[in-house]
């Protein structure tokens, strides 16, 4: 009972808030050029949706953060365990590595032009050097606390490299790189977004700048908000996820 | 000593074979550059001041920005901290326009306000401002109640609130947001002058790259990551020191 009152609370000041904003763009208080009135845009987004016109640069999208999110995600996890399992191989990459995390990724486009062209083998790199620190960060993190016992008892049972890392070592640090990884493909979508505004790749971010160079705002809202139900979308998706691979792990906290 | 060497070996490799096979000719100059190019190339653009002033560029809009998300943030922070009622009525709008990535709002910021320090600017408050005010509101749900009583029996004022009680308990845990925040800051800066405004660094590497001015582009990626890489430290360094990164510890200088 009290959920439903404090969540119909939730709804009434959303409602609210979107209830202003057409009454005002109505009245034209507030330019509708810059702000159209959210039945404007969600009748847009409605008409792509019937018309079809949705589908092809949600598609391109979501594809091209797929696969730098899986390439970020299987360097990021060989990277880290070599990293989280050898102190030589620390020694030797951390630097290196210290140097590039902080850069914005955003920042490797211009070359990665100038080395792959205007393609969508440019798009991937770009996403995967973007989106995977926190893998990698969090499997370094996951393959170096693994529990001195266990290595005892692999050492007992006498496990083959192989055996230890199936069976102890990736399971061990499975929950780091699967929060990682949720951290990372909220980067992917970023940087998808990013390159197909800069390099004139298909999709939902150059829908929205040609839609913005055209003055047609309500596609422009249309392609916002189709972009903030798809981040919210892989977050819970993820988020879904995680818990289910994760059922065996008795809870901590 | 012996980490430290080893740290720097493979950077030392590939930069030396980087120059000798470029030199040796199977490295294309026009695409690669060479390292003794690309020095040459950041020494001229700081001599003749041009990579200076797209730093400031760069570096006024970024602090711009996390400046105006750390006040916004803070301050509903701290409103919706205070009073759990009126977040639960606010939060799942707040819920529903944080997944929004803040470069879709390139366009947009760019409709409303042309090109120039404000678009680039705004689109820096909305990527800042989330992980200020989501920090700031648990920062504040974690102050010791009996501190609120404490300000309730002693009937201070807001303001007086505000500076004596809610901001030393808090500020611990918020500088952990500011944190996030100004390294984010910098990222979407130079992002948003990669897509599209035409000003500061990210604008700087776009142009050397279509002027086939590899070496320039080059300079000025390693500047970039010099720059990044020092706010990161300096980062670390001033969280380590911070007053009592738990709650209590500034309370007790102040009570």
């Amino acid at each position: 009972m009290r959920w439903l009152r404090s969540s119909s609370g939730a709804a009434l000041f959303a409602l609210a808030l979107l209830l202003a904003w057409q009454v005002m763009a109505d009245h034209k208080i507030i330019s509708p050029v810059f702000f159209p009135s959210p039945s404007r845009t969600l009748g847009e987004l409605w008409r792509e949706i019937r018309a079809g016109e949705l589908w092809a640069p949600l598609g391109a999208t979501t594809l091209r953060m797929f696969y730098g999110w899986v390439l970020a995600s299987l360097l990021g996890v060989a990277i880290g365990a070599a990293i989280g399992s050898s102190r030589t191989a620390r020694d030797y990459l951390n630097p290196l590595l210290e140097f590039m995390r902080p850069l914005p990724a955003s920042a490797i486009i211009p070359p990665a032009i100038l080395l792959l062209g205007l393609s969508n083998e440019m798009a991937t790199a770009v996403i995967a050097f973007g989106a995977i620190w926190p893998v990698l960060l969090s499997s370094v993190h996951g393959f170096s606390s693994i529990e001195p016992q266990l290595l005892d008892v692999s050492a007992a049972l006498r496990l083959t490299r192989m055996q230890l890392l199936a069976k102890i070592a990736v399971p061990g640090a499975l929950p780091d790189i699967l929060a990682g990884a949720r951290v990372s493909l909220a980067i992917a979508l970023i940087l998808a977004v990013v390159t197909e505004m800069q390099a004139s790749q298909p999709g939902l971010g150059q829908n929205i700048l040609l839609a913005q160079r055209s003055y047609r705002s309500p596609e422009l809202y249309a392609g916002v908000v189709t972009l903030g139900v798809l981040g919210f979308l892989i977050n819970h998706g993820l988020m879904l996820l995680e818990r289910r691979l994760l059922r065996w792990r008795p809870a901590i906290a | 000593m012996k980490r430290a060497f080893r740290g720097a070996l493979i950077p030392a490799i590939l930069l030396v074979s980087w120059e000798a096979l470029s030199r040796a000719g199977i490295l294309p100059m026009d695409t690669l550059s060479r390292p003794s190019a690309i020095v040459r190339a950041g020494f001229n653009g700081f001599a003749d001041g041009s990579i200076l002033l797209a730093t400031w560029q760069t570096v006024e809009a970024a602090l711009t920005g996390f400046a105006v998300a750390a006040i916004l943030g803070i301050l509903f922070g701290v409103i919706l901290g205070l009073s759990p009622r009126l977040e639960r009525v606010v939060g799942p709008t707040v819920d529903a326009l944080r997944p929004v990535p803040a470069v879709a709002l390139i366009p947009l910021s760019l409709l409303l306000f042309g090109f120039g320090l404000q678009m680039e600017g705004w689109v820096i408050v909305f990527a800042c401002l989330w992980p200020i005010l989501l920090v700031t509101i648990a920062a504040v749900r974690g102050i010791e109640p009996r501190l609120l009583e404490l300000s309730r029996v002693l009937q201070l004022g807001f303001a007086a609130r505000m500076r004596k009680i809610i901001l030393p308990a808090a500020l611990g845990r918020i500088s952990v947001g500011l944190r996030v925040a100004i390294s984010i800051s910098l990222v979407v800066a130079v992002t948003v002058e990669i897509v599209l405004n035409p000003r500061g660094l990210g604008y700087g590497m776009i142009i050397a790259q279509q002027t086939l001015h590899p070496d320039l582009m080059y300079a000025e990626l390693v500047w970039l990551g010099l720059l990044g890489w020092a706010l990161n430290v300096a980062l670390e360094r001033t969280l380590a020191r911070w007053p009592g990164g738990s709650d209590s510890g500034a309370m007790r200088g102040r009570l």
